[in-house]
């Protein structure tokens, strides 16, 4: 019988035997046994952290402390009594709402460009993506020069034209939407490769038939072909760009800080400053709860949209 | 119900020449195939047609109008790709009902939402329906209206591409290799049913094939393209029997027909294989090449002789392939009588009638032949 039993990552399975009787008690074990090795690393690496971060919302735990107690909703209760919360809150869901149109729209419309251009592809694919692929806190810093109010570019332009620009970063009211165009220009390159990638898969002769069928303005063959086929990308898309929105986090580091007067005070900047400068991790763990909560809905969210994908003819 | 001329029609891709100056008339109401081995330019000449690819030169004139530059759109026919091209989003009736809706519908109207709260959408769709139940009773798909594209097979997607053109009556249909994605059978049967299609429109067909056998059975007229050119336009039988170029004579019919390696003598009548046809050409003496048919050629007796090294039973006909004794030809012979067929390795002599000879000069074009005494060529045919 010894030749019945095997080891798989570090778990010993009784292989199945013919005879039917013993199969039955044995074939429950083999399942187990074979998805061990993915449950292991999972629990490790994602569900066990996961489950440390919940559990540590729940105490008063500081970075370095020798001990913790048990403070039950407390991080809670304090943190949907701060207001700080709820303006980050807001201001995270101002910035998710403004990028995720801004960069799925510019990214299609990029992509539908270089799509219908006849040559230099390749050049305008790189230009494009170029931001996703550069760090954001270096090209964050760029961004502080170009924004810059008196030798800033942006601000230059808009003198030649006689318009006087505001202090972008530093003023309550635009800061926030500064660091959104920041987002949609860094975010808009990632998106047009996936819309690049949807683009070659609808069948030319569509567009053909789409021509022949009457659809005569550009307007019409996209409503007609374009749009609905590329369905299953800008699930995708708006969903990605949800997620990585909601991370914002590099941009409002280096710039701003959050301020001024917390006018871009985000989700994971207020985590960041709570569990690594006020060394408060058990009050950052409630923040991290609350913002897994929303990735959670978003991912949700996809997989049930996937379910309805086009199905190509 | 169009008269569609094409003059001088030509299509250069960067440095390569596709079509090198059509003319052809195609007639109202005719059933007009374009015929050619791949790559002949055929498929690009149907698009020019629909206005999907600009010509480099020439004329499209369609009515007595001339439609060069004016969108597909705009022209008015309609079009049935090898693909199909229905839309995978749209069931089977919205797929029939896009051409309706683009051109009755304005661009508001055909707004998702607020569109549909315009009274006179609905008006035009209620119309809509009735034309598009019309065309799907007269195609059978009636109980596939409903279906995506997805979830029909591959003859189903073929109808509803059809009603698609039908609709809206166009002046024209154009089709690109509409069945050479469906299996043979269904292809067979699919033939009888557009050939019928077309008796009952009475509209004007350009059909594009390089299915020489689908070109024959449906079409009223042929046009043969080989390498760019039109090479020779007419009925099928017409060119089945009469072809005008060597290429035309090896495209069109199956199995291939027999060519033959021949020599005008200096006497002016024909020698092949070393025996003399009793036939006389006027061309001057040189090497031609001789075509007969597969069932012109009658095995039993005569001055040809060879092994049988294949034999193809059909069921109904047989075709016999010869080995011509001392020769690297190899002729096809078609047999009627399955019952009596010579075996493999066996020797047998043939011979074919003098009018069944189709002779052409070393360019491949068509020479003409007289007949000296034809009553003497029969007697030779049965000794």
């Amino acid at each position: 019988m010894s030749d019945n039993v095997a080891t798989i990552g570090g778990v010993t399975v009784r292989l199945p035997v013919p005879a039917t009787a013993q199969r039955r008690g044995r074939l429950s074990l083999t399942p187990y046994g074979l998805v061990a090795p993915a449950l292991t690393l999972m629990l490790i690496m994602l569900l066990g952290p996961l489950a440390g971060v919940i559990a540590l919302s729940f105490t008063d735990y500081q970075l370095g402390a020798p001990s913790l107690s048990w403070i039950g909703l407390a991080n809670y209760h304090e943190m949907f009594g701060d207001r700080v919360f709820w303006t980050s809150l807001r201001n995270t869901l101002v910035y998710v709402g403004i990028v995720v149109p801004g960069a799925v729209t510019t990214g299609l419309a990029i992509a539908l460009l270089i799509q219908s251009g006849t040559s230099l592809r390749s050049l305008y694919r790189t230009i494009y993506f170029l931001p996703v692929m550069a760090t954001l806190i270096a090209m964050a810093v760029v961004w502080e020069f170009m924004l810059h109010p008196q030798f800033g570019l942006v601000n230059g332009v808009l003198r030649e034209i006689g318009i006087a620009g505001p202090s972008w970063l530093q003023d309550r009211s635009t800061a926030l939407y500064a660091l959104c165009a920041i987002g949609i220009w860094q975010a808009a390159g990632f998106n047009m490769v996936l819309f690049l990638a949807g683009l070659v898969s609808i069948p030319k002769q569509l567009y053909e038939a789409a021509e022949i069928d009457g659809a005569a303005s550009a307007w019409a063959r996209f409503r007609l072909v374009t749009w609905p086929l590329l369905r299953p990308v800008t699930t995708f898309v708006v969903v990605i760009s949800g997620i990585r929105s909601f991370q914002v986090f590099d941009t409002v580091h280096v710039l701003t800080k959050g301020g001024p007067s917390k006018s871009t005070e985000v989700l994971i900047h207020s985590m960041y400053t709570e569990g690594f400068e006020f060394f408060r991790s058990g009050y950052g763990a409630a923040l991290t709860v609350v913002f897994l909560t929303f990735i959670l809905l978003l991912t949700l969210i996809k997989s049930r949209l996937a379910d309805r994908g086009v199905q190509y003819a | 119900m169009a008269r569609i001329e094409l003059n001088g029609i030509r299509k250069s891709f960067d440095a390569t020449e596709v079509l090198g100056g059509i003319d052809l008339t195609i007639e109202n109401g005719d059933f007009l195939s374009l015929v050619g081995p791949s790559g002949c330019g055929k498929s690009t000449l149907l698009r020019i047609i629909a206005g999907l690819e600009p010509q480099s030169a020439g004329q499209v004139t369609i009515d007595g109008s001339i439609v060069d530059g004016i969108r597909p759109s705009a022209r008015n026919l309609a079009m049935v790709f090898q693909s199909y091209a229905l839309y995978p989003h749209l069931s089977a009736f919205d797929n029939m009902a896009v051409p309706l809706r683009m051109r009755r519908l304005s661009t508001v109207e055909r707004l998702p939402l607020l569109g549909s709260l315009l009274p006179g959408r609905r008006r035009e769709e209620r119309i809509i329906r009735a034309d598009i139940d019309k065309v799907a009773a007269q195609l059978e798909i009636s109980h596939l209206l409903q279906r995506k594209p997805a979830q029909l097979s591959g003859g189903q997607r073929q109808r509803v591409a059809v009603g698609r053109a039908m609709v809206r009556q166009p002046e024209a249909f154009l089709f690109d290799e509409p069945l050479s994605n469906l299996d043979a059978k269904l292809r067979v049967h699919m033939r009888a049913e557009l050939a019928e299609l077309h008796r009952s429109l009475r509209s004007t067909f350009i059909y594009v094939t390089h299915d020489q056998a689908e070109a024959m059975t449906m079409s009223s007229r042929l046009a043969v393209m080989i390498g760019g050119e039109l090479v020779q336009v007419g009925r099928p039988a017409e060119i089945y029997d009469n072809p005008r170029d060597v290429r035309v004579a090896e495209f069109v019919g199956s199995p291939k027909i027999n060519m033959m390696p021949g020599r005008i003598r200096d006497d002016s009548r024909i020698e092949v294989f070393g025996h003399v046809l009793r036939l006389a050409s006027s061309q001057p003496p040189g090497n031609c090449s001789i075509g007969v048919r597969s069932e012109r050629i009658e095995l039993g007796s005569g001055p040809f002789s060879g092994a049988v090294i294949h034999v193809e039973n059909m069921g109904a006909e047989a075709f016999v392939h010869i080995g011509l004794n001392g020769t690297e030809a190899r002729l096809v012979a078609r047999v009627n009588d399955v019952r009596r067929l010579p075996d493999i390795g066996s020797h047998l002599s043939f011979n074919f009638a003098a009018d069944a000879v189709r002779a052409f000069n070393s360019a491949g074009k068509r020479i003409d032949v007289t007949a000296e005494q034809p009553e003497r060529i029969r007697e030779r045919a049965v000794v």
